[in-house]
Order: C-alpha cells, then sequence, then structure tokens
C-alpha cells in the first residue's frame, strides 16, 4: 500500500509539470463552463414559461463523462510507455516493489489528478444551489459525481493497461482512444440489432448506458456498479501483466 | 554473498548465457569482463530480479533471486547501463522517491546524505535533465547506494565518462566494496585490474576464465611483445636482432619497424638499443606492445576450445 502511494504521489506531481495534463484539465474545465453557463441562461429562460424544469447538475456531469473518453487517453498514454522508453522501468522493476503496485500507483496518480479536476467543478453546484430554491437534488448529483469517478477509473485503469504494452506513448493513445470509443459507442450497437440473450448482454457491455441511464439520472444500481468495478479489475489486471511478460521478454 | 549456479537464459532461440556458475563473497569486488553482447547485462538482470533465468539458480543474500526475488531487491543496489533518472525531478526528489520506494526513514536526509556521499550536495535542487554525463552516472550511483546494500551490481559503472570521472567512479567503487560485495561489468581491461579482487571473463555467454587480475595476466602474458622503429632502412637490423639471446618471433613490417618478442622475465629491450645503436640506426621508437583485449579473448576461447577438444 506504502508503495502504490508512493509512485501515485510521484505520478500526481508530474502531472502539475506536464503541459499535457494542463491542457486536458483547461479543456474540460473550459468546456463544463461554457454548457454551464448556455445551461443556466436556458434555465432562466424556461423559468419564465410553465414548461421550466427544475435546473440539476446532469448536463455538466453528462458532458464531464464524455470528455473522460476524449481526455484519460491523453493522460495514460506515457504513465509506463514512457519508464520502458526511458529505461527507469528497469528501476522499478528492481526497485522492492510489486509489478501490481507499480500498476495500481500509476493509476492512483492518475486518478488523483482527475479528482482533483472534477474538484474544481464542484464550484458549480455551488452556483446552482445558490440560484435554486430550495436548492439542487444533492442525492442526483451525489450519484451523478460519483458515475464520473467510476467511469473516470475505469478508463483510467484501461488507460494504465494498454499503456504497459507499449514502449511509444503516441501508439498507446491511439489504441487507448480506439477501445475507449468502441466501449462507449459502438459496443451497445449490436443489442438494438440483435434480440433476447445476446442483445442483452451487448446492452450491459455499453459503457455509457451505465451511466446516462442510471447514475447520472440518481439510480445507483449493483448491476452498474459491479460494471465499473469490473472495468478497472480488468485495466489493472491487463497493465501487470503486460509488465510481467517484460520481464520475461 | 551471490552464489550462481548454473545459470542460462535464452531469449527466444538465442541463447544469452550458459551454465554460468560463480560466487562472491563479502567485501568482494568482482569485475565482469566481456566483449559487448557477452553476456553480462543478462547475468546481472538475473541477479537483480528483473527477469528470471531459464535455467539455473541464483541466490543473493541467501535469497532465491525468482523465489524471493523482493527480498533479494531489498538488499541490491543496482546501477543499469542507461542510467535510469527522471529528467523532470530535482536530484534531491529523485533520490527521496527511491528512499520512499525502499521504506527508508527520513528520506529526505538519507536522499541529501547520499547526495553528499557522491558530491552532489551542491546540485541537490538541480534538475536532474541538466546533469552532464558524469553527474547522472554519479547519480545513478547514489540511486543503488542510498539504502546502504549488502550487495552492489554495477553494470560498465565508467561508461561514457572523462578520464578524471572515471578516476573518480573507480575510487568510490573501492570505498564502497571495502565491506559489501560488489559484482560490475566492464569490457576495460585496465579498469578490471584496478578495481577488482576477482575477474571473470565472459564470452558468448560462458565464464572463460576467473582469476585474480594478477593471476589472470601472468597466465595470458606470457611473453611481451615490442615494436622497434628506426629511421630509413632497417635491412640488416632484423637479423642483429635476432642473434639476441632471448629473442623470438622476429616480424619486420611492412612499414620498416620490426616487431619481436621475448620471454617474461628476461627483458632484451637493452640489448636491442644497444644493437640499433651500434648498428648506426637512428631509433625513432620502441615500445610495448600488450595485449589488447580483443587478443586476450581470443587466447581464451582458443584455450577454451581446446580445452574442450582434450576433455
Amino acid at each position: 500500500m506504502r508503495n502504490i502511494w508512493t509512485i501515485a504521489k510521484r505520478e500526481y506531481n508530474h502531472y502539475f509539470i506536464s503541459p499535457i495534463a494542463y491542457v486536458v484539465a483547461f479543456m474540460i474545465l473550459l468546456t463544463i463552463g461554457v454548457i454551464f453557463a448556455i445551461n443556466i441562461y436556458f434555465y432562466i429562460q424556461n423559468a419564465f414559461q410553465s414548461f421550466g424544469q427544475t435546473p440539476d447538475l446532469s448536463p455538466i456531469t453528462g458532458a464531464f463523462a464524455f470528455l473522460l473518453v476524449l481526455s484519460v487517453p491523453a493522460l495514460t498514454m506515457r504513465l509506463l510507455s514512457d519508464e520502458a522508453r526511458m529505461g527507469t522501468l528497469e528501476l522499478l522493476l528492481t526497485a522492492p516493489l510489486r509489478d501490481f503496485e507499480l500498476v495500481a500507483g500509476k493509476w492512483l496518480g492518475a486518478m488523483l489528478f482527475i479528482l482533483t479536476i472534477l474538484a474544481v467543478t464542484l464550484v458549480y453546484p455551488l452556483i446552482l444551489n445558490s440560484l435554486v430554491d430550495p436548492g439542487i437534488d444533492q442525492q442526483l448529483m451525489m450519484s451523478s459525481y460519483l458515475g464520473i469517478i467510476l467511469i473516470a477509473a475505469s478508463f483510467l485503469a484501461l488507460g494504465v493497461g494498454i499503456s504497459a504494452l507499449f514502449t511509444n506513448q503516441v501508439a498507446a493513445f491511439f489504441v487507448t482512444l480506439v477501445v475507449f470509443v468502441f466501449l462507449w459507442w459502438l459496443i451497445g450497437f449490436p443489442a438494438s440489432v440483435l434480440q433476447g440473450g445476446a442483445s442483452q448482454v451487448f446492452q450491459y457491455l455499453d459503457m455509457k448506458t451505465h451511466f446516462y441511464n442510471s447514475l447520472n439520472v440518481g439510480s445507483i444500481k449493483l448491476a452498474d456498479l459491479v460494471y465499473y468495478l469490473s472495468l478497472i479489475a480488468l485495466g489493472l489486471f491487463i497493465g501487470t501483466t503486460a509488465v510481467e511478460t517484460r520481464r520475461w521478454r | 554473498m551471490i552464489q550462481v549456479n548454473g545459470l542460462t537464459k535464452d531469449y527466444g532461440t538465442r541463447r544469452a548465457i550458459e551454465s554460468l556458475t560463480f560466487d562472491a563473497e563479502q567485501g568482494e569486488i568482482v569485475g565482469f569482463l566481456g566483449p559487448n553482447g557477452a553476456g553480462k547485462t543478462t547475468t546481472m538482470r538475473i541477479l537483480t530480479g528483473y527477469m528470471p533465468p531459464t535455467d539455473g539458480t541464483a541466490t543473493v543474500a541467501g535469497y532465491d533471486v525468482v523465489e524471493e526475488s523482493l527480498e533479494v531487491r531489498r538488499r541490491v543496489g543496482y546501477l543499469p547501463e542507461t542510467v535510469p533518472l527522471y529528467n523532470d525531478m530535482t536530484a534531491l526528489d529523485y533520490l527521496k522517491f527511491m528512499a520512499d520506494l525502499r521504506h527508508i526513514p527520513n528520506s529526505r536526509d538519507r536522499a541529501y546524505e547520499t547526495l553528499e556521499q557522491v558530491n552532489l550536495g551542491d546540485r541537490a535542487e538541480s534538475y536532474v535533465g541538466t546533469f552532464s554525463k558524469g553527474m547522472r552516472q554519479r547519480l545513478g550511483l547514489a540511486q543503488a547506494l542510498i539504502h546502504r546494500p549488502e550487495v552492489l551490481i554495477l553494470d560498465e559503472p565508467t561508461i561514457g565518462l572523462d578520464p578524471a570521472q572515471v578516476v573518480e567512479i573507480r575510487s568510490a567503487i573501492r570505498e564502497i566494496g571495502r565491506d559489501r560485495t560488489v559484482l560490475l561489468s566492464t569490457h576495460i581491461l585496465s579498469e578490471a585490474q584496478q578495481i577488482c579482487d576477482r575477474v571473470l571473463i565472459i564470452n558468448k555467454g560462458s565464464i572463460v576464465a576467473e582469476d585474480t587480475p594478477e593471476n589472470l595476466q601472468s597466465r595470458l602474458v606470457g611473453s611481451q611483445r615490442v615494436i622497434v622503429r628506426v629511421r630509413g632502412d632497417s635491412d640488416g637490423l632484423a637479423n642483429k636482432i635476432m642473434k639476441i639471446k632471448g629473442v623470438r618471433d622476429v616480424e619486420p613490417k611492412t612499414d620498416g619497424s620490426i616487431e619481436f618478442e621475448f620471454g617474461a622475465g628476461q627483458d632484451v629491450r637493452p640489448q636491442v638499443a644497444k644493437a640499433v645503436v651500434q648498428g648506426g640506426y637512428d631509433l625513432l621508437e620502441m615500445k610495448a606492445v600488450g595485449l589488447s583485449l580483443e587478443e586476450i579473448f581470443l587466447e581464451l576461447t582458443r584455450d577454451n576450445a581446446d580445452a574442450k577438444r582434450v576433455s
């Protein structure tokens, strides 16, 4: 555990001297800010009409989840591929450190960085809460944020795992992006074509429905949690196995 | 401290090392001498727990490198051939990170202390990316020393350094090696002679010789070759040299110089000089030709082949 933390701390600090991390943080926060402003504008417009609904955060959290598809590959691409390229992997693999601790530490460091960006977005619920009477639906908000955290954790784990397979970070970036696009958009398609059990399987594998249809509308279901936790485990497993196989080459 | 038994490693179909067997005691500096690609790095990587062997066993400080890899890694300091540094960290942060990975209490103090030890105390706050090759090498050494390991494994520790830095690193290693076991690899013969208590010569994955540097030297350098160069025509000089007692294998070269050999312990150079002067030649140069590393390897591999044939 201590080793995981040591690795995570170094990785987290590294993001603050990395231009890519700043670009990612800027892109996410700018987009979220613009979406928030536009939504506030429309809510206010609609509020004077009878069909106005209670404003909530789902447009922001929904956008955040989508932005993770594009930004996580940029955050994870160098995590292990660069260590391999620079030769520092040899240093870590000969330190008294389990392969899993290395991979989990990398993942945790990236997770903490995403959580930092996410923490900045907490100003929007605060603003919204002060604008709306009697305040926003806090349960919905927590469920949405939990959803984002789970998506980020799943993506980051897969990203770290894929990064461990490459020594070139650009290759790691594109493979990660393709995998995310597949999980987010493509894997759900067969569900609408097929019928019965097969359809349900693809339905379950579709990443975005676990968020947009449940967590982002305030329902926390065990099936969704299991889905995300499985992806995290899968990503970390791929990463650990990839690091281990490097030893055998 | 280090015991290696029948160690073999294959990369796919290529055999990198074959049935290596050797050991190293505490307080001993053992040199691993061999040409590039001889299997030095592979052996070191196995001993540091980086990769498992295909066959054979190795124990370091009493722990098996495969079964008890973490225990081995706790007790070994390793400087790989490409010094593994993070350019985006300061020297102090880097060493603190390494100290934290090894659970050293007061890691910051220890990091600073170790930096002082390798004469980098004044560059503690500098980014590693700005370091010269020599400084990087010293920082790499500091990283290997941070946990005061029982066993130190150094892969080509002086490669790419300028002569002053080489002297510095060598004396540092001697100092460190007083109470620790040091295994270092090099392809420089004189380096092995200067630092090591014992030398293992490895070629094509097998140990071809193992002895103290002095013994190896006398075993290999049974005779001394000398080259003599005179101004102008050297005709006739070769005959004069040939007549001197103890001289063997006189070989006039096409460039006019003459190369010859004499047995160890019977230095004939004064007589040769006299012959040159008496013959009225203008002496330009007379120098000993040392056996180059390549020749030693040729010698050793030939010995090895002969030995195999006999057995």
